[in-house]
């Protein structure tokens, strides 16, 4: 802030102050006591019928007024307000610096209970019941919002509680889509299929997890997607988690599985997005957090 | 003393018709505006309710609309039409500016009208209580432009020597809402129905807020209180408490509250200094607005009988206990620690409604109850049993209302700042969402409380228009100089 600025501030604030006080001290009589009634003299001025008391100003209102002022004082000495000056808040206070105290103090109080949990292989803490409940504690407040408080996701969101994984099931793969987050692409294809290919290789996709399918459409289809789908989605339509293809064969879909569904899917092509958390949550979170998304598609079991 | 007096038969005649229609359009307007609030409060119970006609009806999309229409067309229309009657009486002169006059109130209706279409087709500049886009913004300069003029033209042409202290209030809303609006609605337009604020950032949110919280500085405290200095003495026919109450805390209301908006903007990227000084003047603000509310309620003292009897004066005396306890509410929210617990939940919306229904709402009832006989050239309202009926409903509304969102707000705030041992929050969101359903239920039954009784006052006036000028009374059917 230039200096310029910080007068400006700083003179617009106490002449207003100062304007505000001079009007309440030095014009007016304050009531000596307040259980004594007013004399009730009139102005003389008269509106439509309507007379004004010249009483006093009451005592416990100016008290209150007066009081007011001196906490501003002395919070606009404390903290920032003036300005461009700082305040005499030990050490200084910014919004910034409140927050980092806080985190400080919380990590100083947590650090010792995540510690331990940081340490340990993530099939260890999905076994872990105190872990696990942390876990479900950090999924609700973080994922829930998208996979589902049950972890059983919803249209465009992964189930997380079966073993279908498209971007790869192992603990490491799930720390990672955690941390860095996912970004698929599957491009539009209407431009280069059009309708009928559209079509076509629709009833191939429902024929790959034996769904009702037109058998010739399909024998057309499976020329289309081997031009244009085996690339990610492979050969057999197993899918590819390096690229987050997914198995087109197991009759497990992100979006929607209908006909129609899968049509737009291959005209308009998606893009599901799966948001980095390394800047959101701490990397001890994290690790509780993909212990917990593990155990979530383990045999029973294996939780007990 | 005498300077201030009109010989008996000089007065002038007042343009009473202007006030009629304002008055008119305030029940009009009340029971739209408020119909409104009690279907989105239906709506946060019974979400189905949002698929009543999609879009249009949409949460989104009918808040803003609600919010406008109560305060722009219930509180405006109730500003307006007092203002054009207390500026009058307490002037001795007729209405000033020839066709500026029906121009305002026609022009006030179709600003009311424009909004009602365009916000629920979703247009919007998404600037709250502003949200109309630019060629409306311009309508409503002109038209407030010409209030000003009829408004101080009238001043002007005062037969008074002094300006009573309810004009000073009606004066200043008048210029203050005059420069928040231009300024704050300042855009880029891009098309007939899409602009872009003049503004970016964090400077874009303080002039926001600037304008925001003055809207409910000016626009419905300011205005209101004038109100309030003009009906509250008059229906008690009582003096005034205290002029030198009246000229310490108006100018220590208008001068402090214009620095009070940046408390909207508390541990945002605001700078701190903006912050602190937008706490330190709103909690300063504490004492001027109670300036208001103790030279309201002392002017009863002797006449505090006039209770047991007169529901109007019920309803003004107790508008000013909420906008006491509303203006106690709010320096308290505005202390940052305080904030932090109150930001974003429902205790603001809760803290809204005690000024909004409470003080706004109340005080204007009242007034109107004051002025339609008058208007009409009756001794009383139609039914006077009705006003009592009206107040109860109201009161309870209000109480059902504010008690809601507390427990609400407060219960959401511990909630989403509980920790366990472990460091994890202990709720998740949704779940404290789960515990407000019963504040949304309790609260939609406030409103409708509310709705019911501005039914009944509609009604009242009905049958009071009806039988206009039966039993007049001297004194009501003339305008009457001191």
């Amino acid at each position: 802030m230039s200096t310029f600025w910080s007068l400006w501030i700083i003179g617009l604030t106490l002449i207003n102050m100062a304007l505000v006080l001079w009007v309440l001290l030095a014009n007016r009589k304050v009531a000596v006591r307040d259980d004594e009634t007013p004399e009730n003299r009139t102005t003389g001025h008269v509106y439509d019928g309507i007379e004004e008391y010249d009483n006093p100003l009451p005592r416990w209102w100016f008290k209150m007024f007066i009081a007011t002022f001196i906490f501003a004082a002395v919070y606009l000495i404390i903290y920032p307000g003036m300005g461009s000056f700082k305040g005499l808040y030990p050490g200084g206070w910014t919004q910034e610096l409140e927050l980092e105290r806080h985190q400080q103090q919380a990590d100083a109080r947590y650090a010792e209970q995540f510690g331990e949990y940081n340490a340990m292989p993530i099939e260890q803490l999905a076994q872990d019941q105190q872990a696990m409940k942390m876990g479900l504690r950090l999924f609700a407040n973080n994922c829930a919002v998208c996979h589902g408080a049950d972890g059983g996701g919803n249209y465009g969101f992964p189930n997380l509680t079966d073993s279908d994984w498209i971007w790869g099931g192992s603990p490491e793969q799930i720390k990672q889509s955690i941390v860095q987050g996912r970004k698929a692409v599957m491009p539009p294809w209407a431009a280069i299929l059009g309708d009928e290919g559209i079509a076509e290789t629709t009833e191939y996709v429902l024929s790959l997890s034996d769904r009702d399918h037109k058998a010739e459409m399909a024998e057309r289809g499976a020329e289309h997607y081997k031009r244009n789908c085996v690339a990610c989605h492979g050969a057999d339509g197993t899918g590819n988690p390096m690229l987050g293809a997914p198995n087109l064969t197991d009759d497990i879909w992100l979006y929607s599985g209908e006909p129609s569904g899968i049509r737009t899917t291959l005209r308009e092509g998606r893009n599901g997005v799966m948001p980095a958390q390394k800047d959101l949550l701490k990397e001890s979170r994290i690790h509780l957090l993909a212990a917990y998304v593990y155990s979530l598609s383990q045999p029973y079991e294996a939780q007990e | 003393m005498s300077s201030n007096l009109v010989a008996a038969g000089d007065h002038p005649v007042y343009d009473y018709k202007v006030v009629r229609q304002f008055a008119i359009m305030t029940i009009v307007w009340g029971i739209v505006g408020m119909g409104v609030g009690v279907l989105i409060a239906a709506q946060l119970y019974w979400p189905e309710l949002n698929d009543i006609f999609q879009p249009y009806t949409h949460f989104g999309r009918l808040r803003p609309l609600h919010t406008n229409a109560v305060i722009f067309a219930f509180g405006g229309c109730a500003l307006f039409g007092t203002s054009y009657y207390v500026v009058q009486r307490t002037c001795q002169a007729k209405l000033w500016g020839g066709w500026l006059v029906p121009f305002t109130f026609w022009g006030w209706q179709l600003v009311i009208v424009l909004a009602a279409i365009t916000l629920p087709l979703g247009y919007t500049s998404a600037k709250e209580y502003a949200e109309l886009e630019w060629p409306i913004d311009i309508l409503i300069t002109l038209v407030w432009v010409s209030y000003a003029v009829v408004f101080f033209g009238t001043i002007v042409k005062r037969k008074t020597s002094h300006i009573y202290v309810a004009n000073w209030f009606y004066g200043g809303f008048i210029l203050t809402v005059a420069v928040l609006h231009v300024v704050n609605s300042a855009a880029i337009p891009v098309s007939w129905m899409k602009s872009y604020s003049a503004y970016a950032g964090a400077a874009d949110a303080m002039v926001q807020w600037w304008y925001g919280h003055n809207a409910v500085g000016f626009f419905l405290t300011a205005g209101f209180l004038g109100m309030m200095y003009y009906f509250v003495p008059k229906q008690a026919d009582r003096p005034v408490y205290s002029y030198q109450l009246s000229i310490v805390h108006f100018w220590a209301l208008i001068s402090i509250y214009i620095w009070a908006g940046a408390h909207h903007l508390h541990y945002s990227a605001l700078p701190d200094w903006a912050q602190s000084l937008g706490m330190v003047m709103s909690l300063i603000l504490l004492a001027p607005s109670w300036g208001g509310m103790i030279n309201g309620i002392m002017t009863l003292s002797g006449a505090w009988h006039k209770l047991r009897t007169d529901p109007t004066l019920r309803f003004l005396v107790v508008s000013l206990s909420f906008y006491g306890m509303s203006t106690f509410e709010g320096p308290m929210m505005s202390i940052k620690t305080v904030n932090a617990l109150s930001h974003n939940t429902d205790w603001t919306i809760g803290h809204v409604h005690s000024g909004a229904l409470g003080w706004v709402a109340m005080i204007s009832i009242g007034a109107i109850y004051h002025l339609l006989p008058i208007l009409y050239g009756r001794k009383d309202m139609h039914s006077v049993k009705w006003i009592n009926i009206h107040f109860w409903l109201a009161t309870i509304g209000t109480v059902l209302y504010i008690a809601s969102m507390w427990v609400n707000g407060i219960m959401q705030g511990l909630m989403w700042r509980a920790f366990n041992n472990d460091g994890t929050l202990t709720y998740s969101f949704i779940e404290a969402v789960q515990a407000s359903y019963p504040g949304y239920f309790v609260r939609f039954l406030g409103g409708a409380f509310f709705l019911a009784g501005m039914l009944l006052m509609a009604y009242n006036a009905f049958k009071t228009a009806q039988n206009a000028g039966e039993a007049a009374t001297e004194a009501n059917a003339e305008p009457q100089a001191v």
